[in-house]
């Protein structure tokens, strides 16, 4: 069995292979993945251990939208673009970030170190405009600490420890 | 609001005024057709989980802003429900024309046209077009697959199909995908639907109100055989199909008679016209002396039956452990095909690539059936194409043909062989209580009298009977429905199962191919009890061709093997 | 006098969160130990007599909610909370969820006995993970502590809060969907009826309720229902926390009386200190952004239930977005209508091709291709939704749409005649290209 597939099944027996885990299966999963995706074949291998369809599986990794189906990059740099941050010219922030990264959004760097993506409200209006890197939420963005920002992810990865 | 679900209480309300009194838990959608008024629905069915999605049902009750579906709400004393004010009927057409917005309007070439819930609908409502802006989706249709074509450009999401699919018969092949605009129903990753759990029973084409999903079309491929004069066509029917088919022409099924039915074909060009019944009485004496081989030879026990198509196609995919306890008897349909490929090919002096074997069945997993690559004994495709009862009567209104005009005409004889006795020898009880009765007759020389199933408890859709053959006692059972027969099999896969046969239908309700209600009965009438053992006609067929059942001859063009098509 | 107010947040910021000694220290769990020595339904009075109304935003009257789950005799029972806080403009949750956990904890809790439930479940939202961490720390320490667990202080009321995570969709701040994403699938909401209260997670009776509903749970039980509704206005019981957002100088989440005003909680330099850039206040959009857009002129509207929606507003989530002269409506509501869309479940007509719809009109309005019949589709559309939509969503998708119809007819019509009079809608489009 390939490392990925026991990373995947340790994860299922940590939830104790409960069916009403499904969401935190799959969300672990997809963070263990390295590419923030839950590929197909571990969506099968979930399915079999907990005992539900493929087809249900499938459903609730399309219908949340902190899942991917499809490969993304090590880290997935996500702009807010609900009311309170549009106001406050997230437009701009997101042009500024595809400076810094070179791509549109919604598109993954060559390198598949960033994808760049639009997302709903994370609850961090009072720091507007802001982008969710994994865990952390930036906010009160300029130019310069984006530059900063893309500078310290690419350290992390480029500087093993 | 007080509601009461009890229903022995009677409940008091008032509809569009009118005074109404019903039991308790029943739906406004029943209840207002007690006073004759039939709200419009879309997504409901009865057979079906309520959805309540479509918005089509929608009703006001007095005093509130918000409307309410009607299939999804009881009646509650002293409710005041309308269901025809102006906000009832602009909402209503409202969400009519947002559901058109989003469909392809292509009545005249789709296969619902004048039979389309979304198209009715429009016409009752009056609405011709739709004020709202498509977004201009196009979808693939997916057509590859032998029996079922899905086109998602139809799909108004009512949902019907899933419920189906993953509550009734529990096979989960298709489910609901995505939210919002891009919200869908379908395969998990747009998976050819071969590649998923599908096993073809259909089911999902038989609750679909509108175009998008239905079975393949095969007539074309008939008529091009039929417009051959070099090719000799062959067409094996369920007489029981008329029920069906009177429907489909608005007729009383009385008046359609088998007689009827071989006339149609015939004028529709085909050269032999033969009854399935003969070959189900194949089938039960193979599957009869499987059953003895497997009781006296310490077989595989349970015994499954095999004829019903969605069936095998569940057992290779779900539970491909256990397919050693499926008969290898092929079905009616299959054997048929084979032995008019060999048999009836020398008996009539044609070559077997010049017989097109049609087969005229009220189910499209058949269709599946006739496909499959390993139903080839005869050196050939046993079977050349499966039409469905619509497919037929599609044929039936292109040749303009008046049934009720029509003479009677008796089948021709089975495969060639002369038979006097063809009452006797109909099918009553399907294929399981036809070995049943052969092998009680092979072990006491006597013929079996009625006997009665009962309910297995705690398992809806199935019953048992125990039949006492020379001091042994033989327990078989009948299950309809994938859900309720994964209880059985799972005893079977648990070491736990009690019984020595189990005959399986994929449908909940059943399917005319496994006739139990047998041919003429009625209230009146008797049913004939099965003597198919007896079948002169069936006696000649090993006499002259087969040899023994279970015999080489036999194990050739009528057995088959399993393959599991699905693993996880 | 101060406006500002810390019934429930006077220990955010002060107290390592999810240290039972510190929670201790400043008054914690006393609350669970009067309860204890009550009976539930007298619980239960306090709650009405405090006039609590849900704080997630639909303002149900939590008593009323109390009193219907009690009165059903089917068990067991579960206690949920809702933490989903998708709602744009809402991040007073993630305040008491991060660092104020355990009030949280001990509301749920006092509910559990209440009830005679032994299993809470919170549903965090997805994207509050770190969050999750820190109230899984906060749940192991008030157990280790004896205050979750078997035999509570003593007694024979044993309760255990297990943490669900959500996985990022708005919709599931609807209790049913909810209560399906608890339960391992996608979250859709139920049909109603059957309620929640009869008919909630894994098909037993259910109490959801909001964070901030049950972080007022303990100070209801200590101080009382009467003084907690003193705090506030005859409707409105108690305090509310406001979450500012937008043009505001001071964003942020205060806690505030019910009463004081809308043009207070913008311009007091206590509390959001005025427009940035000193500019004019065009409108607010209140309570989410299923809640309406006012303007200026309806500011001195107090804050409170009733006075709110005799004007048109709403408390809502406590979400106050302040827009200043340099926004467009109709640009505005674009970006409320793509909320929307992307975040409707899918499943019913209204909802899932109306937003669309709309959001199609107004692309013709900003574009400058709208005609007078687009606002008459636009009144169609929205009578549709809110009549006709499955759930809350759907229902009360187009009010922003509906009120800035009414407050801001006038912008409509000038996009009409390609005129926009905050200079952000370009026209160079021709008509009918």
């Amino acid at each position: 069995m390939c490392e990925q597939t026991k990373k995947v099944q340790s994860i299922i027996h940590k939830y104790d292979k409960a069916k009403g885990n499904l969401l935190s299966i799959l969300l672990d999963i997809q963070e263990a993945s390295g590419r923030n995706y839950v590929s197909q074949e571990h969506a099968d291998i979930v399915a079999c251990e907990l005992g539900i369809p493929l087809s249900k599986v499938h459903d609730v990794l399309t219908f949340y939208a902190m899942f991917s189906t499809k490969p993304r990059g090590k880290h997935v740099i996500e702009i807010c673009k609900s009311a309170p941050c549009y106001i406050t010219k997230a437009d701009a922030v997101v042009t500024m970030f595809e400076e810094a990264l070179k791509i549109n959004i919604g598109d993954t760097t060559q390198d598949n170190q960033f994808t760049l993506l639009y997302t709903s409200c994370v609850g961090a209006c009072d720091i507007g405009p802001v982008a969710k890197i994994g865990d952390k939420i930036y906010g009160d963005l300029t130019k310069e600490k984006i530059q900063s920002i893309v500078v310290s992810y690419r350290e992390v990865t480029e500087c093993p420890k | 609001m007080h509601h009461t679900t009890d229903p022995n209480l009677m409940v008091n309300l008032k509809i569009n005024g009118i005074p109404v009194t019903v039991p308790g838990g029943t739906l406004i959608l029943d209840a207002a057709k007690k006073v004759g008024i039939n709200i419009p629905t879309l997504c409901y069915h009865p057979d079906l989980k309520v959805r309540a999605t479509c918005r089509i049902c929608l009703v006001e009750f007095k005093g509130q802003k918000k409307l309410r579906t009607a299939c999804s709400n009881e009646v509650w004393e002293g409710a005041e429900i309308i269901t025809n004010s102006k906000i009832v009927r602009d909402t209503r057409r409202t969400v009519l024309e947002l559901l058109l917005a989003e469909h392809k309007p292509d009545c005249l070439q789709c296969v619902r046209n004048t039979k389309c819930e979304l198209q009715r609908l429009a016409k009752e409502l009056s609405v011709e077009e739709t004020s709202f802006i498509s977004a201009g989706h196009s979808f693939e249709i997916e057509d590859q697959h032998p029996a079922i074509v899905r086109d998602p450009n139809k799909c108004i999401k009512c949902g019907r199909c899933v419920e189906v699919c993953q509550d009734v018969q529990q096979v989960s092949a298709i489910n609901t995908a995505h939210r919002s605009a891009e919200f869908e129903i379908g395969t998990p990753y747009h998976q050819k639907l071969d590649q998923t759990t599908c096993v073809s029973c259909g089911q999902c084409i038989a609750v679909c109100p509108v175009g998008a999903l239905y079975e393949k079309d095969d007539t074309g491929k008939v008529q091009t055989a039929l417009d051959n004069p070099g090719i000799h066509v062959v067409v094996q029917i369920e007489p029981a199909i008329r029920v069906a088919l009177a429907k489909e022409f608005d007729i009383m099924p009385g008046n359609i008679t088998p007689g009827k039915m071989v006339t149609v074909l015939r004028r529709l060009g085909f050269n032999k016209v033969f009854d399935t019944r003969f070959m189900t009485d194949i089938t039960s004496r193979e599957a009869a002396y499987e059953l003895f081989d497997r009781l006296c030879n310490n077989g595989v026990l349970p015994m499954l039956t095999s004829h019903c198509a969605g069936w095998i196609n569940f057992m290779e995919k779900t539970y491909p452990e256990i397919l050693n306890h499926l008969s290898t008897c092929k079905s009616p349909q299959q054997m048929f095909g084979a032995i008019a490929k060999t048999f009836y090919a020398e008996q009539s002096g044609i070559s077997p690539e010049k017989i097109f074997v049609v087969s005229i069945m009220p189910c499209v997993a058949k269709k599946y059936e006739g496909a499959r690559t390993e139903m080839s004994a005869s050196g050939q495709r046993d079977v050349d194409a499966v039409l469905t009862t619509k497919e037929l009567v599609k044929m039936i209104k292109h040749g303009y043909l008046d049934l009720a005009k029509l003479e009677e005409s008796e089948f021709d004889d089975p495969l060639g062989i002369s038979e006097d006795d063809m009452v006797i020898c109909g099918s009553s009880g399907g294929v399981m209580e036809g070995a049943v009765r052969t092998v009680y007759t092979e072990l006491t020389g006597y013929d079996l009298e009625q006997f009665d199933f009962e309910a297995i408890p705690d398992l809806e859709g199935a019953k048992e009977a125990d039949i006492n053959i020379a001091g042994q006692v033989l327990k078989v059972a009948i299950v309809d429905g994938l859900k309720n027969a994964r209880v059985l099999m799972d005893q079977i896969k648990q070491g736990s199962s009690k019984y020595h046969m189990i005959e399986v239908m994929c449908c909940p309700i059943g399917c005319s191919n496994n006739v139990r209600q047998p041919f003429g009965t009625t209230a009146e009438i008797e049913a004939p009890i099965y003597q198919g053992h007896k079948s002169p006609a069936v006696l000649t067929l090993y006499g002259k061709f087969l040899g023994n059942p279970l015999g080489p001859k036999s194990q050739e063009l009528l057995h088959t093997n399993y393959i599991p098509q699905y693993r996880k | 006098m101060s406006k500002i107010m810390q019934l429930i947040s006077a220990n955010c910021g002060k107290i390592p969160p999810g240290s039972v000694a510190d929670y201790v220290q400043f008054g914690g769990y006393e609350a669970l130990k009067k309860a204890f020595n009550m009976q539930p339904i007298a619980v239960i009075e306090e709650v009405k007599k405090a006039k609590l109304l849900g704080r997630g935003g639909a303002a149900y009257p939590a008593g009323s909610k109390w009193e219907q789950l009690f009165e059903i005799e089917h068990f067991p029972k579960y206690i949920v909370c809702n933490a989903d806080e998708g709602e744009p403009g809402t991040f007073k949750d993630k305040l008491l969820l991060s660092q104020d956990p355990l009030r949280v904890i001990e509301g749920m809790t006092i509910a559990g006995y209440v009830f005679g439930s032994h299993d809470g479940y919170i549903y965090i939202r997805g994207e509050y993970r770190d969050i999750q961490r820190v109230f899984q720390t906060a749940i192991d320490n008030a157990a280790e502590a004896g205050f979750l667990g078997d035999n509570i202080l003593g007694t024979e009321f044993s309760f255990r809060i297990h943490i669900m995570s959500g996985a990022g969709a708005y919709v599931c701040g609807e209790n049913s969907a909810l209560l399906n994403s608890i339960e391992g699938k996608a979250g859709r909401p139920r049909i109603k009826p059957p309620h929640l209260a009869e008919v909630g997670l894994f098909l037993m009776p259910t109490l959801v309720n909001n964070v901030e509903s049950f972080a007022n749970i303990p100070v209801i039980t200590l101080l009382g229902g009467e003084q907690y509704l003193s705090y506030g206005t005859n409707d409105s019981g108690g305090t509310k926390l406001v979450c500012l957002s937008g043009h505001a100088k001071k964003r942020g989440v205060y806690e505030i009386p019910f009463g004081i005003t809308l043009r207070d909680i913008i311009y007091d330099p206590e509390l959001g200190g005025g427009i940035t850039g000193d500019k004019n206040l065009k409108f607010v959009h209140l309570g989410g952004q299923s809640g309406p857009c006012g303007p200026a002129a309806l500011l001195d509207t107090p804050y409170c239930y009733k006075a709110m929606r005799s004007n048109g507003l709403s408390v809502g989530s406590g979400a106050v977005v302040v827009m200043d002269e340099t926004v467009c409506v109709i640009d505005y509501l674009k970006c409320v209508t793509e909320f929307f869309i992307h975040e409707s479940c899918g499943k019913c007509t209204p909802c899932r091709e109306g937003n669309k719809q709309i959001y199609h009109i107004l692309c013709s309005l900003s574009d400058g291709q709208a005609t007078k019949q687009d606002l008459q589709t636009l009144n169609k559309l929205t009578d549709t939704m809110t009549c006709a939509s499955f759930c809350g969503l759907g229902q009360t998708a187009s009010v922003a749409l509906t009120t800035c119809l009414k407050h801001f007819k006038a912008e409509f019509e000038a996009h009409i005649s390609r005129e926009c009079p905050a200079g952000v809608c370009n026209f160079s489009k021709g008509r009918g290209e």
